[in-house]
């Protein structure tokens, strides 16, 4: 007999074996080889032994089981492309858990803690379940997340326990679920004070008198209904799919697979059923989607989250007091994460009626949050509290970051920035929220350039979860630290770019409007354009996005950029559309109540009749795909082009920055993912024929044609997060 | 290739397919067993040389489960030789009774048949029969399913037709189907439906609203804005037709066909055996085609099928003298107009199922018949009945008189 390492195996006087599960090195449990190994172990030792009567299964560990290791998960699969030896890898944890519910003896879960995916799976396979009253705690089967689903029973078990409906409504949101909204949909038996869990447990094994699931008694009905010749289920299926449809764009194969899963499952005997799920989750694991969402939204956020990029051999600094100059939206959504996250703020503005108005804004949300019932009043007067309003520059002392977020002028942000220098400590960092000005020409105002770096956030700032770190020409690793153990305070993710004319995010995003606008410019219909961008999986179509950032600014961006550029400035089909819509229509976007659309009171916007007259309909019109390819294909182009000119060093930070800064679609894992997702080679292809029908824009980049012929990616083989240096 | 005569035909009133419906208490056997009575007496016919009775139903569930041709046969006291089948092309199941029901006496392989439908819609509702059309995960995802009351307000946003548009379309039917009776055109085709004890339940149909006002048409509710907003079926519309900003909801109650019971039959035979039979050929069957067409906006399959059956019988649309189109939604009738050019004056002319009322599996039946008397009356010669089919279908079929 192996000694099992990943499982706690006692068994008492009272023949209640007792598995507490503690998968070493790792900070939650997770399914490892050795685990399952383990557990198939256990299972046989739990039935075959004549002296134990039944089992609790519980965790050594705060939380109760995560599920699959995802990490590993990306790895293992990264090339695997033969869908029966997937299918034999797949199911051997969901036939483990099907032992366990047919071994014959009761099994009962002490759910501990958080209990999510195969972790849940498990406690869904045992015969009762009861859970710590632990406030901490969560349930849930959250794999839709990362473009994959419950492979080992979820999707069959909990639809048994708790309908259909509801179970699908967890299952394709992947939600978590506190304690007690699990009790209320049944799929936990009892809730106990925390540390009795286990006694409690091991009462019901003791006491039990059935050692079977009910889906395995004669008569079973699955709760609610089942089947097409059931009009509740009907309804579901039929609504859950158009739901689905309009949610996915048809672009995450996902929730499709769960709906079918459960849909052809719950007509089935359980192990056939069983054996669906696992065909489903099988299908799902060798699509590209779900490597490129498990990559990027977990594997490689993660690591970005634990400041991946923060240079070596400095001290952890975290920001206690924090100078913000300027309450406008920037600077107001600034303060409110900032002292959300417990720092000190002094928010300065020129007078202070503007300073006060910036601090409305975290007075507004906190408000919104007391009455959703998601804080209290006590906890959000402490927030309140710490925010400072002034006008006077003295009041920066003793910060030991400051950001500046006053209006896109130079001589604004240089008259600031003397100000701040001559009272800040001789350590302190500043940084600058500029989105259009490169940092090194700002930082030429500063007297210790060396601690001057760019911090861009996004509108709004409580919402939008990527910050993109800008390092000027001069700027030192201290600041870089300091600039990434303050996006850490504040929770969100960091990247970590090189200095450059709207940085990364802002001049990759920026050519998808443009492509968009030039499309309007050929005769393209607008909505076309609007919807196929939308159906592509960008949030909202371009030309939409532009009304919402305004024409009026993207027309000050081009001026301020021919006028930097000189002879260099290469004009695009966009540049005459933008001028006409800003200075002869008067159309200057949502905040003026007119742009590319019209903005009638109360009801939704609408695209304006008269783009028709200005630009007419071409009679021919391009397929779904070329405008996709184009909207998608120029971002993509542009991000290789960042990393060639060293913008962007790291293929994780491009696709991060793309996912998180301006919404490039999860399913493509970003635009370099994109790339390898359609394969260099066959995107060159596709890239140079654009570049044939469109101009230069298109064109591939010789690093680009050099890893597509020498048949490489950017994530090479087996490489979770692999980097490709810099040109 | 022989060729398939109409001998005759009869059909049911169509009562409204509700509780309230005055044949809501005949069974759909019942009903369809009537109808076969009426047709055989009228004709004297001796049912023991029918090959085949060929019935379309689109919810064959239930009571009109387990092949009701077969057991109207039986009712109806067809001599026991009289074989049956019930068939499914959704919304032109009963003309394609018809076409099937000929196309065996064209084949050679039968003498006499009878092609009709039935649909009690009152008693069996509509997706009683359920199906992976619009359920199944994976084929509703696969073939961007959307309810066709969706597809029809698709219809209506790509190519322009307004409320105003369809709704003047729909009191045209009105007026067009209480002109008909109150003229008395439909007298000799209908066959009143009795109860056990031989009274009269309905001998005129029952869903039409004769008084009917563009005003009261214009105050009723868009029908599927609901379904198209909160369920997301327009989402899912425009991922097919990216082409189109946003769905006009413009159809209605006023504007769709209604929710009808109904049943019809057609007697259909070679030449020689309708001699023989002392029977009168009223029409001849030029030719038929279905054809499938884009299964999310499912309607748009009319004027194709059209085609179809025009090209395969060397005519052309100008050669047709009256168009009979189900109307399904107001719109599918629009834009077949304009696809094949049809002035109004030539199609539909006595109303239709926005008036009277849809039957399901009936209906392909009834306006074929219904068309046939209209060239009597009028003394001309070819016809062409067309239904638009779930799924993305559409069924067409050429008569023309003898």
């Amino acid at each position: 007999m192996d000694e099992m390492k990943t499982i706690d195996f006692k068994t008492n006087d009272d023949g209640v074996a007792v598995l507490t599960i503690d998968v070493k090195d790792k900070p939650m449990n997770v399914i490892t080889p050795q685990f399952l190994a383990d557990m198939s172990e256990a299972i046989e030792r739990i039935r075959d032994d004549s002296k134990i009567k039944g089992a609790v299964i519980t965790s050594g560990k705060d939380s109760f089981m995560a599920g699959a290791d995802l990490k590993a998960l990306v790895d293992t699969f990264h090339e695997r492309t033969n869908a029966a030896e997937v299918y034999a890898w797949c199911r051997g944890y969901s036939q483990s858990l099907r032992a366990l519910e047919t071994c014959g003896k009761p099994v009962a879960a002490a759910i501990n803690g958080t209990a999510l995916g195969g972790g849940l799976e498990l406690a869904l396979a045992c015969h009762y379940r009861v859970a710590a009253m632990n406030p901490k705690s969560v349930l849930g089967l959250p794999e839709v997340q990362v473009g994959l689903m419950p492979g080992a029973g979820g999707t069959q078990r909990l639809p048994r326990l708790i309908g259909i409906e509801p179970a699908l409504k967890l299952i394709t949101q992947g939600r978590h679920v506190s304690l007690s909204e699990a009790v209320e949909l049944g799929f936990v038996d009892k809730l106990v004070v925390a540390g009795n869990e286990i006694d409690e447990a091991r009462e019901w094994v003791l006491a039990a008198e059935e050692a079977t699931q009910t889906w395995d008694r004669k008569g079973f009905k699955v709760p609610g209904g089942a089947g097409l010749m059931h009009p509740a289920s009907v309804q579901t299926f039929m609504f859950g799919t158009s739901l689905t449809q309009k949610m996915t764009n048809h672009n995450y194969p996902a929730p499709i697979a769960i709906l079918s899963a459960v849909y052809e499952g719950t007509v089935l005997p359980i192990d056939k059923a069983l054996d669906v799920e696992t065909k489903y989750f099988v299908s799902l694991l060798m699509d590209p989607v779900s490597r490129n969402m498990a990559r990027t939204l977990f594997v490689n956020k993660g690591a970005a989250d634990k400041l991946v990029r923060r240079p070596k051999g400095t001290d952890k600094r975290p920001v206690t007091k924090l100078g913000i100059l300027g309450a406008g939206m920037m600077g107001a959504g600034i303060a409110y994460v900032s002292a959300r996250a417990g720092m000190q703020v002094v928010l300065l503005d020129t007078s202070s009626d503007k300073a006060e108005h910036g601090k409305d804004y975290s007075r507004e949300l906190l408000q919104k949050r007391i009455d959703k019932g998601r804080t209290n009043a006590d906890a959000a007067r402490d927030i309140l509290e710490r925010i400072r309003t002034t006008t006077n520059f003295d009041d920066l002392d003793g910060c030991e970051l400051v950001i500046e977020a006053v209006f896109e002028d130079r001589e604004i942000k240089a008259d600031v920035t003397a100000k701040t220098e001559a009272v800040i400590a001789g350590d302190a960092i500043f940084a600058s929220n500029t989105s259009t000005l490169p940092i090194t020409g700002l930082a030429s105002a500063s007297q210790r350039p060396d601690q001057f770096i760019g911090i861009h956030f996004f509108s709004p700032v409580d919402k939008m979860p990527l910050v993109e770190v800008i390092v000027g020409e001069k700027t030192g690793d201290r600041a870089i630290a300091q600039a990434l153990d303050y996006v850490q305070q504040i929770r969100k993710t960091p990247i970590v770019v090189n200095d450059s004319r709207g940085f990364y995010t802002s001049r990759v995003f920026a050519t998808c409007s443009r492509e968009g606008i030039a499309m309007l410019a050929e005769g393209v219909n607008p909505a076309l354009i609007e919807n196929v961008a939308k159906q592509a999986g960008m949030p909202v179509g371009p030309l939409a996005v532009t009304d919402e950032v305004s024409l009026e600014l993207s027309y000050h961006v081009m001026q301020q950029t021919k006028k930097d550029l000189g002879d260099a400035y290469e004009p695009t089909a966009a540049d005459a559309v933008i001028a006409k819509f800003v200075e002869s229509l008067d159309r200057k976007g949502k905040r003026f109540g007119k742009g590319f659309y019209d903005y009638p009171d109360g009801q939704k916007k609408r695209l304006w009749p008269g783009l028709a007259e200005h630009y007419p309909l071409a009679d021919e019109q391009p397929s779904i795909d070329e405008i996709k390819n184009r909207l998608l294909y120029v971002q993509a182009l542009e991000t290789v082009r960042c990393m060639d000119e060293g913008v962007v060093t790291h293929v994780a930070d491009a696709d991060l920055g793309s996912v998180f800064g301006w919404g490039f679609p999860a399913y493509t894992g970003g635009t370099l993912s994109f790339i390898d997702t359609v394969g260099p080679a066959a995107f060159v292809r596709e890239a140079d024929r654009l570049a044939e029908a469109y101009g230069r824009r298109f064109a591939v980049p010789e690093s680009l044609r050099a890893m597509a012929d020498n048949g490489e990616a950017f994530y090479g083989r087996g490489s979770g997060a692999a980097q490709r240096s810099a040109a | 290739m022989t060729d398939a005569y109409i001998y005759d035909h009869v059909r049911s009133p169509r009562g409204r397919g509700r509780s309230s419906g005055a044949l809501h208490e005949v069974t759909p056997v019942d009903l369809l067993s009537q109808v076969l009575a009426a047709l055989r007496d009228r004709n004297e016919l001796d049912t023991s040389h029918l090959d085949d009775v060929v019935i379309g139903c689109v919810s064959p569930v239930g009571e009109q489960g387990s092949n009701i041709a077969r057991l109207a046969v039986l009712n109806a006291d067809y001599a026991e030789n009289v074989p049956g089948k019930q068939l499914h092309r959704f919304c032109a199941s009963g003309l394609e009774a018809v076409n099937s029901a000929s196309a065996q006496i064209m084949a050679g392989q039968s003498d006499l048949t009878i092609g009709g439908g039935v649909e009690c819609m009152s008693r069996v509702p509509m997706g009683s029969d359920s199906g992976a059309m619009h359920a199944d995960p994976a084929i509703a995802y696969k073939t961007y399913f959307i309810p066709q009351g969706v597809g029809a307000d698709l219809i209506a946003t790509k190519w322009g037709f307004k409320r105003e548009d369809v709704d003047a379309y729909a009191m045209a039917s009105q007026q067009r189907a209480a002109n008909a009776w109150e003229k008395a055109y439909f007298d000799d085709s209908v066959v009143p439906i009795k109860d056990h004890i031989g009274m009269t339940l309905l001998d005129r149909d029952e869903h039409m609203r004769p008084g009917t006002t563009l005003d009261d048409l214009n105050g009723l509710k868009p029908a599927f804005e609901v379904p198209g907003t909160q369920a997301g079926f327009d989402a899912v519309a425009l991922q097919r037709y990216p082409e189109v900003e946003a769905i006009d909801h413009v159809h209605t109650a006023g504007n769709s066909s209604g929710i009808v019971d109904g049943a019809a039959a057609v007697l259909l035979g070679n030449k020689e055996t309708g001699k023989a039979l002392g029977l009168k050929p009223r029409a001849r069957i030029r030719g038929f085609a279905s054809i499938g067409t884009d299964p999310t906006i499912m309607l748009t399959g009319p004027a194709p099928s059209a085609e179809k059956a025009l090209k395969r019988c060397g005519m052309a649309a100008h050669d047709i003298d009256l168009f009979e189109l189900n109307e399904a939604f107001a719109s599918v009738v629009l834009l077949y107009m304009q696809r094949l050019d049809i002035p109004h004056e030539k199609i539909n002319v006595n109303g239709g199922a926005i008036a009277m009322g849809h039957p399901l599996g009936a209906t392909g039946t009834m306006i074929l018949g219904t068309v046939l008397d209209e060239l009597e009356r009028r003394d001309l010669e070819t016809a062409l009945i067309n239904l638009c089919v779930g799924g993305g279908m559409g069924t067409a079929t050429i008569i023309e008189r003898v």
